[in-house]
């Protein structure tokens, strides 16, 4: 026999400051060659203890720290945390206001998607996606803009509506230094209108860039390299693990609490969910392209209904919605309660809740225990991502380190909502 | 949807009578409340029996209910005319049962039947102790890592009980009621020893808002004035 070299597995530290990462991962691999005998992430690098903040503070306090959980889908977020509240209220919001909800739900989709794609293109070597993504990405933020205030954190979403009714003028950009008259009214053309009109255009114009990404990718000899085959996660595998969204559908199960367990107004839309075969990562990539297609056809549906159908965008109830500024000047009444609401919050009854939403990464729960105060006495969030990153370890072992990349990809990885 | 739920309930209730504490249905949801000598039998069932077939767990959560309950002031009831004064400020106790302090709660969902189920075990004892479930399901593994995490509730059969989300050397466990908000330590550079240093924490808590409850007829069936 040939004598052979001494051998010793090697153990590598990637990240936690590693741009395929998806944030603050470290991850410990320990490697034969190139191939990845164990992997173990280490997590709580960005742990901010939301869940505690959230005992010391009234209820309305912290929606806005849902928007810092999972930081690409932002209204998702707040749609559980506010769903779960008004469960233990008894109350229901408006349906105004239940249109609203979904269509920023699904403007929050696609945005989380086109992040996904892009950086999961970009990790796996593909930089125009990257940039095409982000050119749509824009406008959808211009719309969280108009609405909220904000681009990202909108804390738009209230435990009984939405804070404010859509806007009937969509902000236009203005001549400055870097954009002269002319290229302002360019970019100004889709602006003329109301909100609606803007998200109107957005969804005629999106089915195009969708098809784009995907001559950019579907077909492409080294995208499928790289993903066919790459992290497959059996059917029942992927039950055990904890998975959901396109991590559980990309493995064949026809599972979405869209269609399952309805919340807004998810019954009366019309959409289908697409249902992957292998449960490799080129499938979950189908599954989420679609589902980009799927939510715009929703959007698409949300517009026409609200378009028709003007009225109240919040329940009105004095102890839980503060009263119009206009209102303070003249009624004391008003006064007293809009100092009670600011100063004080709603109380919540005695109970506990677990409201689940299908968020653009999986299901996004909510767990809240009240003990009647206006304090949450609990609040537990189930972040999909959460259980999907700690079945990493199954789903990278025998890849080389290259694959590795594409499996932290394809999971859809954000640690704003796994380290809470 | 509230037919299966209380069908579920029923279902539970009957299967497992001699095991279970108490089942409820709130809020369209069903709790049961089991002794923790029996969860991974009952688990068990819940996953293999046809019946349940709760495939998959999605949530273990620890609960310390030390503060449920006690409120910063005394008060009485609202109604739709008006809120009542804070009576007094201090330590406010509603509830004072003697029941374990510790709690770890298992969410459930069968994707055959579209439902959903809650387990509650409350936990004995001090550090808090109960068997571990992920031989039965895989994703308790990071969940019972991170209950024992932040609350110190040992799981017996765990493979890898580490800490999870806290920092490497972390002391103490922070989501317990006693464990204050601001934290016992922070973290500066230290320009003498060229290193970050740890020491104790130089701010104090400051409580904005007190926690009060108070009963409001409306959300509790009462009467509606």
């Amino acid at each position: 026999m040939l004598c052979m070299p001494e051998i010793r597995n090697m153990t590598l530290n990637f990240g936690p400051q590693h741009p395929a990462a998806h944030g603050v991962l470290r991850l410990v691999l320990e490697m034969d060659g190139e191939v990845i005998e164990r992997a173990d992430p280490h997590i709580g690098l960005l742990h901010r203890a939301t869940e505690k903040l959230a005992e010391s503070k009234p209820y309305n306090q912290s929606i806005g720290y849902m928007d810092r959980l999972d930081y690409v889908s932002m209204m998702c977020n707040e749609h559980a945390y506010v769903i779960a509240i008004e469960r233990l209220l008894g109350i229901e919001p408006p349906m105004r206001a239940q249109y609203i909800r979904t269509l920023f739900d699904e403007i929050t989709r696609i945005l989380n998607h086109l992040m996904w794609l892009g950086s999961h293109a970009l990790d796996i070597g593909a930089m125009t996606v990257f940039l095409y993504a982000f050119r749509e990405r824009e406008d959808l933020l211009d719309c969280y803009e108009a609405v909220s205030g904000t681009r990202m954190h909108a804390t738009y979403y209230r435990p009984g509506g939405v804070y404010r009714d859509l806007p009937g003028v969509m902000p236009q950009y203005q001549a400055s230094k870097w954009h002269n008259e002319k290229e302002v009214k360019r970019l100004n053309r889709n602006r003329q209108g109301s909100l609606l009109d803007f998200i109107e255009d957005f969804t005629e114009r999106f089915p195009k860039c969708v098809d784009d990404y995907e001559a950019l990718l579907t077909d492409n000899r080294i995208w499928k390299q790289r993903t066919v085959g790459i992290g497959v996660v059996p059917r029942d595998r992927a039950l055990q693990l904890g998975f959901s969204g396109p991590m559980l559908r990309g493995s064949g199960v026809a599972w979405d609490l869209r269609k399952k367990q309805p919340y807004a107004v998810y019954d009366q839309l019309d959409f289908d969910i697409p249902v992957g075969k292998h449960g490799d990562c080129y499938d979950r990539y189908l599954v989420r392209i679609e589902e980009m297609r799927q939510s715009n056809r929703i959007i698409k549906q949300c517009v026409g209904w609200l378009r028709g159908h003007p009225g109240p965008v919040v329940v009105d109830d004095r102890k839980l919605i503060p009263p119009r500024r206009v209102e303070m000047k003249e009624d004391m009444e008003a006064l007293i309660y809009h100092f009670k609401l600011f100063t004080e919050g709603y109380c919540v009854p005695e109970g506990e809740v677990y409201a689940a939403v299908e968020h653009p990464k999986g299901e996004f729960g909510i767990y809240l225990i009240s003990d009647g105060a206006n304090k949450p006495y609990r609040l537990k969030i189930r972040a999909a991502g959460f259980a999907h990153l700690s079945a990493l370890n199954e789903m990278v072992k025998g890849h080389m380190l290259a694959d590795v990349v594409a499996i932290i990809g394809t999971q859809d990885i954000v640690f704003g909502e796994i380290d809470r | 949807m509230a037919d299966s739920v209380q069908e579920l309930a029923s279902r539970v209730e009957q299967r497992f009578a001699d095991k279970l504490t108490r089942s409820t249905v709130n809020v369209g949801q069903v709790t049961v409340l089991l002794p923790a000598m029996h969860l991974l039998e009952v688990c068990r069932a819940l996953r293999d029996e046809p019946q349940f077939a709760f495939q998959q767990l999605m949530d273990v959560c620890g609960v310390d209910y030390s503060a449920y309950g006690v409120a910063d002031w005394e008060t009485t009831e609202t109604s739709r005319s008006g809120f009542s004064r804070g009576v007094s400020i201090g330590v406010h106790r509603e509830t004072g049962d003697g029941h374990p302090r510790y709690a770890v709660v298992y969410h459930l969902l069968s994707i055959k039947h579209n439902q959903r189920l809650r387990l509650r075990c409350l936990l004995e004892g001090d550090p808090p102790k109960v068997d571990s479930v992920v031989e039965i399901w895989a994703s308790a593994d990071w969940y019972e890592r991170e209950a024992f995490d932040l609350f110190g509730i040992l799981f017996e059969g765990h493979p890898d009980l580490r800490r999870i989300l806290t920092d490497y050397g972390f002391v103490g466990h922070p989501f317990r009621k006693d464990f204050p908000l601001v934290g016992n330590v922070e973290v500066r550079y230290d320009p003498e020893k060229q290193r970050v240093v740890y020491q104790p924490v130089t701010i104090e808590n400051r409580v904005l808002v007190p926690k009060v409850i108070r009963h409001d007829p409306r959300h509790t069936g009462g009467d509606n004035n």
